[in-house]
């Protein structure tokens, strides 16, 4: 078995009386492709901020690469290899999209590596970057000139940019038609065979079905089912989340 | 152009302004004109915080009076004893004339000293208030304001609310003139301002701050440490308001609550980025040449009284007319030029 990336032990999370994940635990190997799913309000996007630090848990542990990261900062869980994308796509609207990638680079791969890039290194992971994501062709564009499937690369090569050991794409697909969800689970994959681990929280069912290796059901903040794809569907306390009884 | 080149140019520039204001044969024209200069420094200083990482700070005239206050209390060393007693028990005793000579000590120092006691305040501001954000983080710097304003008012050593004298030396080192030699300091002031606005701006430092201001949540997840960030705006953007403001005792030789704290400085150092445009270096340099002549020739052929309601009007003019201020009203021009 690959090593164990990300592990989360009986993480909880209240807003006053509603508790918002209860002791939830899980646990991604190196090299992971893990779909998560479940109704609204069930806990996924609260989950993802507790690993990613925007929220803090107030029970329970998130270790990652084997090193506790409870209490610390959202960006310095990023210099250690964690990276997500967001729900609604959050681009620096004043910046051009290669500026955007460029933040990531000078911010983190930076602080990692305790050096600073040249310029000319920082042009040609960009354009690395933005070749692997489709748009070489929108380097000086700015975020507003984007199309809504290009805002969602862009969300996704500013993530990449950190060159993180865990992706987690918020509902990276949300809005978008067939063929645009099917170009950015294709680039998903591709991300994945890069090396990167990727945890993927999604609605869209056909998309979680081709990308994920592994599916994790969260139902009112709790996990109700981890296992193959296949399997967890056909779960019956899945079936009763999701159709009712 | 590299911010090496640019700081030459820049003290180019600030040496043709001081050549061909001596050409001026008056001294009103050195009076207007620090106060002019006085207000780039400070709109450069309000626009670090709140242009480039978005954090509007209404507290200008608390760190501005920080720095004026910081050259009053330097200068009333020379009315102490020096003996430093608990209970008439003496501890020691500091030599008269060492704080004579401290109390004398030339603006450029006082300017560094007022600089860095209102970065400190800055630099604490800052964590006191920076978890706060939007409409919460400048009702908190309002607040700051009506504290330190409080504090100086009770303050007897400064003079409290009545006030400090200060009396200038005769004459003034380089130039004679003890006004052209203000206007020289604080035209020198601006030029470094400036000048550090816009390596910032270019800078790493630079873009972080525009991270802050375009999105937090996404600048933490990108790897930018905001807080970190936010704490060297706030410490720069006070120490230059403190710097504008320590010279002020010097100009107007008497100094009180009520002008050092006046609501003024802190509608201009705001309304001067606005009007200007708050995302570049030029913005509030154009803001400030713009309202502060405006202001300064209402001074004299109106009354000094309209000043704040010129400014109010002009403020509206642009929100409405051009929210990215003059920089972003010729930005869009040249981008519809293009397309």
């Amino acid at each position: 078995m690959a090593d164990t990336l990300l592990e989360v032990d009986d993480l909880t999370k209240r807003f006053g009386g509603f508790v918002a994940l209860d002791n939830v635990s899980l646990s991604v190997a190196q090299g992971d492709r893990v779909g998560l799913i479940g109704p609204n309000g069930s806990g996924k996007s609260t989950l993802v901020n507790c690993i990613c630090g925007t929220l803090h848990n107030e029970g329970g542990s998130v270790r990652f690469n084997g090193a506790p990261v409870d209490g610390m900062k959202t960006h310095e869980r990023t210099w250690l290899g964690m990276a997500r994308s967001f729900q609604l796509p959050r681009p620096f609207t004043s910046m051009s999209v290669k500026d955007n990638l460029r933040i990531p680079l000078i911010y983190t791969v930076d602080a990692r590596a305790k050096s600073r890039l040249t310029q000319a290194e920082l042009d040609d992971r960009c354009a690395e970057l933005l070749t692997l994501v489709g748009l070489e062709d929108k380097a000086q564009k700015m975020p507003r000139d984007l199309t809504q499937v290009e805002m969602r690369k862009l969300e996704l090569a500013r993530a990449m940019a950190a060159e993180p050991k865990l992706l987690i794409a918020d509902e990276a697909m949300a809005g978008l038609s067939h063929s645009e969800v099917t170009d950015i689970v294709a680039l998903l994959i591709r991300l994945n065979e890069r090396g990167v681990t990727i945890i993927m929280i999604e609605h869209i069912m056909t998309a979680v079905m081709s990308f994920s290796q592994r599916l994790i059901v969260l139902v009112s903040g709790r996990k109700i089912a981890d296992g193959a794809p296949q399997q967890v569907i056909q779960d019956p306390d899945v079936v009763r989340a999701y159709l009712g009884q | 152009m590299r911010s090496s080149w640019f700081l030459l140019c820049a003290v180019a520039v600030g040496a043709a302004v001081f050549g061909l204001s001596r050409l001026v044969q008056s001294e009103y024209f050195f009076f207007a004109g620090y106060v002019v200069l006085q207000y780039i420094v400070l709109a450069t200083a309000w626009n670090i915080l709140g242009g480039y990482t978005g954090y509007v700070n209404f507290g200008s005239a608390a760190f501005f009076a920080i720095g004026a206050y910081a050259s009053v209390a330097i200068y009333k060393l020379r009315t102490l004893s020096g003996v430093v007693a608990i209970d008439d028990h003496v501890l020691f005793e500091i030599p008269k004339a060492l704080l004579v000579w401290l109390s004398d000590l030339p603006i450029p120092v006082l300017i560094v000293i007022g600089g860095m006691i209102a970065g400190l305040v800055g630099l604490g501001t800052g964590y006191l208030t920076l978890r706060l954000r939007g409409a919460f983080f400048a009702i908190a710097t309002l607040a700051l304001a009506v504290v330190v304003q409080t504090l100086i008012t009770n303050w007897d050593y400064v003079g409290g609310s009545r006030g400090a004298y200060i009396l200038r030396p005769a004459s003034a080192p380089l130039v004679g003139n003890y006004i052209e030699y203000l206007f020289l300091i604080m035209l020198s002031l601006a030029v470094i301002a400036v000048a550090a606005a816009r390596a910032i701006e270019t800078s790493r430092l630079g873009y972080g701050f525009a991270t802050i201001r375009d999105d937090e949540l996404a600048a933490e997840a990108s790897g930018v440490p905001t807080l970190k960030l936010k704490l060297i705006a706030t410490t720069l953007s006070g120490a230059f308001m403190g710097m504008a403001g320590a010279p002020l005792p010097y100009y107007v030789t008497y100094l009180d609550p009520a002008s050092g704290f006046s609501l003024a400085y802190a509608v201009n150092s705001i309304a001067m980025p606005l009007v200007g445009g708050t995302t570049t270096w030029v913005g509030p340099l154009v803001g400030a040449i713009l309202l502060g002549t405006i202001q300064q020739i209402a001074t004299v052929t109106i009354s000094s009284a309209v000043n704040l309601l010129i400014v109010g009007l002009i403020l509206i003019a642009f929100v409405i007319i051009a929210p990215n201020g003059l920089v972003g009203l010729v930005q869009g021009w040249f981008r519809k030029k293009d397309t």
